[in-house]
């Protein structure tokens, strides 16, 4: 940038010689331009130095400017505030069936999960990407297992497609339109990832890791509380 | 551009309109700059009809600008009112149904004109020195063609507005190490929500179209500074005449070209019209079906699909398979490859300058080579275009041989890999093709 601006300066200084040159073509003054014309040609270091530095301050100072405007675009302390846990009754979600509540404008779902539903978890492990829940950012330390959930029974999950965003559909029973192959779980409408029903992400499927679990914990037996684990963190 | 002022005699001396120019043309270069890009602009005599889709860009632009004036003046960019206040638009404003009708229709003409207007520039070579600048420019207002569509499809607040946005956001995010910030910066919260209704509006009526209006004058000049190219790809400005220095294949494009183009107009606008007023939707290639319910955060549409302008580089971004981690080093899996391929497939046509090897530029003069490869680039295009307007598993799968994969990805991923060949493999086959001889003027 400086460096261009300092060659922009000495060009339009030789152009400006040209311009006179044109004006006094004469022979008699041929020698003066010679001269003048050498002059130009060495280069000023003095002035050049001068012209990077103040325009390498000029660039620093737009930068500085831009800073306002870039941060401007982050989200807003009303954005960040929105963020508050949310507390749930998980008494009247029948086995086999799901509820969906919203935290941070996101669905999460509390899936309860009946027994042969939690038997089948642990027997495609060899279908699945991830199944011993190994990248750790998904879910947090206390349901690094197979049904990734405190109480075997209920998961507890962000219903956000790691792909790409959207909300997978749920398709909890085995078979169905599905075909026969499937053991129950979610399938992504928008770009066909398929997850279980510990929301592991099937192999072959474009979103490349498992499911988000949230942090959560119970308050009572029948109370869930989203957003905020054991270490009271929000 | 010339910028001394006019001093040709003029015919009426003295007449009030002559004294007029005489004031403006001491104060601002008017006649010279008429003469330099409409009356003395000399374009080949022999541009046929492909050559109607610049100026039908230009004139979508004007349209899509005034419509869009007009729009804002009663659309609300807030999640809680957006969605009404089209309804509102489209039910209680006087006439307000046919304004916004022609801007959404607008959206999808304008990259009809522009897909026109990018293979003429591809058939006859117009890429090709000395106008690679005029084709960069280009390549830059179809990027932000791209992004006004992007904006402008979630002002609505429709449930496809919404989950294209998230989608298309979110792919951002893939981007290694800086990603995630990246995607939550543009959408100023943690989920597409109003905050980011709100700027994109901003993006979608200021910013781009300050962008793209300036593009489009580069384009311009930079086209006048070289002269248009023609289906024969001979430069005109070779062969001129000893005495006026006119090129002898060359006319001026006012009157001729202008009065040209007004037929290319007279039928753009009847197609336009038609669609407008019995087919605004396109069978929900215009204007999908699920945008016709408000944004709901909480639940995707069973089916999700882009706009179909959208959907050749969609079909390259579901085709391509994720990064799948490579756990001792503790890279974690990633869509990156993905989400890379299809910026690619966008991107790769600024490269065609450098890429065509061909000694001549227009496909008249090409050998059988290449026109197979065209004819295979464009198919492509089109299969990869219609497959991402359909789920992945359109076709059903295939049987426990191919593991069961999906019918339609696989062909995709072929319908891919031509789509990139044609661009990766130009410099050798537009080398070995047979050329014809090119004839020093332009034929009919």
């Amino acid at each position: 940038m400086a460096e261009l601006l300092s060659i922009l300066a000495i060009q339009s200084s030789q152009s400006k010689l040209v311009h006179e040159e044109n004006m006094s073509d004469t022979p008699n003054d041929k020698k003066k331009n010679a001269a003048h014309a050498n002059q130009v040609s060495a280069v000023d270091a003095e002035k050049r130095k001068f012209l990077i530095a103040t325009s390498s301050v000029g660039a620093l100072g737009c930068a500085v400017a831009a800073v306002p405007f870039v941060l401007s675009m982050t989200p807003s302390e009303r954005a960040k505030a929105a963020g508050a846990p949310v507390e749930v009754d998980v008494s009247k979600i029948a086995p086999g069936s799901m509820m969906t509540v919203e935290w941070r404008g996101k669905p999460v779902w509390i899936i309860n999960r009946t027994e042969e539903m939690t038997a089948e978890l642990a027997k495609h492990d060899d279908q699945l990407t991830d199944p011993s829940c190994d990248v750790v950012s998904q879910q947090p330390d206390y349901c690094k297992s197979t049904d990734r959930s405190i109480k075997p029974n209920l998961a507890v999950m962000v219903g956000i497609c790691t792909h790409l965003g959207c909300s997978p559909s749920a398709k909890l029973q085995p078979k169905g339109d599905m075909g026969d192959n499937w053991t129950g779980g979610f399938f992504c409408p928008c770009h066909g990832s398929k997850f279980d029903l510990a929301g592991r992400v099937f192999k072959g499927s474009p979103a490349p890791v498992n499911l988000v679990v949230p942090p959560h914990k119970y308050l009572t037996d029948t109370t869930l509380l989203i957003g905020v684990d054991t270490e009271d963190k929000a | 551009m010339t910028n001394k002022t006019n001093t040709d005699a003029k015919p009426v001396a003295g007449s009030i309109f002559s004294q007029g120019l005489d004031w403006v043309d001491a104060r601002f270069p008017l006649s010279s700059n008429i003469k330099a890009h409409l009356t003395e602009y000399y374009a080949p005599k022999n541009l046929n009809f492909w050559y109607f889709f610049g100026g039908l860009s230009l004139l979508v632009l004007v349209l899509q600008i005034l419509t869009g004036i007009f729009l804002t003046m009663h659309y609300k960019p807030d999640a809680m009112l957006a969605f009404a206040s089209v309804e509102y638009i489209m039910r209680d404003v006087p006439w307000g149904w046919l304004l916004r009708y022609m801007h959404s229709t607008g959206a999808s003409m304008f990259f009809v004109v522009v897909y026109m207007h990018m293979f003429r520039g591809i058939i006859y070579g117009s890429y090709r020195t000395p106008r690679e600048l005029i084709w960069l420019f280009g390549v830059g207002i179809f990027l932000c063609l791209m992004g006004e569509a992007f904006f402008g499809y979630l002002l609505p607040w429709g449930q496809m507005s919404y989950w294209g946005a998230q989608v298309i956001v979110n792919l951002f995010s893939a981007i290694p190490f800086v990603g995630p910030d990246v995607s939550e910066w543009l959408r100023g919260d943690y989920l597409v929500s109003d905050a980011t209704l709100n700027r994109f509006f901003a993006f979608h009526v200021i910013a781009l179209p300050f962008v793209l209006v300036g593009l489009v004058a580069a384009h311009i000049i930079a086209l006048h500074e070289v002269g248009s190219n023609n289906p024969d790809g001979i430069e005109i400005k070779k062969l001129k005449d000893k005495k006026t220095g006119i090129p002898l294949d060359g006319i001026p494009f006012h009157p001729y070209y202008t009065v040209k183009d007004i037929v290319g107009v007279v039928v753009f606008l009847m197609v336009f019209s038609t669609i407008i007023f019995f087919a605004p939707e396109m069978g929900g290639y215009f204007l999908e079906a699920n945008n016709f319910v408000p944004a709901n955060p909480l639940v995707t549409p069973a089916h999700i699909a882009p706009v179909w302008y959208f959907t050749p580089y969609y079909s390259i971004l579901r085709a391509v398979p994720p990064f799948p981690g490579v756990g001792f080093l503790g890279i974690p899996p990633s869509l990156f490859p993905g989400v890379a391929a299809m910026g690619l497939s966008v991107l790769v046509f600024a490269l065609l300058p450098w890429l065509d090897k061909s000694p001549v530029k227009s496909i008249r003069y090409r050998g059988r080579l290449y026109k197979q490869w065209l004819a295979a680039f464009v198919v492509s295009f089109i299969v990869l275009g219609y497959l991402g307007t359909e789920p992945s598993n359109v076709w059903g799968q295939f049987g426990p041989w191919l593991g069961n994969a999906e019918r339609a990805t696989v062909v995709a991923r072929i319908f891919m890999l031509v789509y990139f060949a044609f661009f990766i493999l130009m410099p050798w086959y537009t080398k070995k093709d047979k050329t014809l001889a090119v004839p020093d003027r332009v034929t009919g």
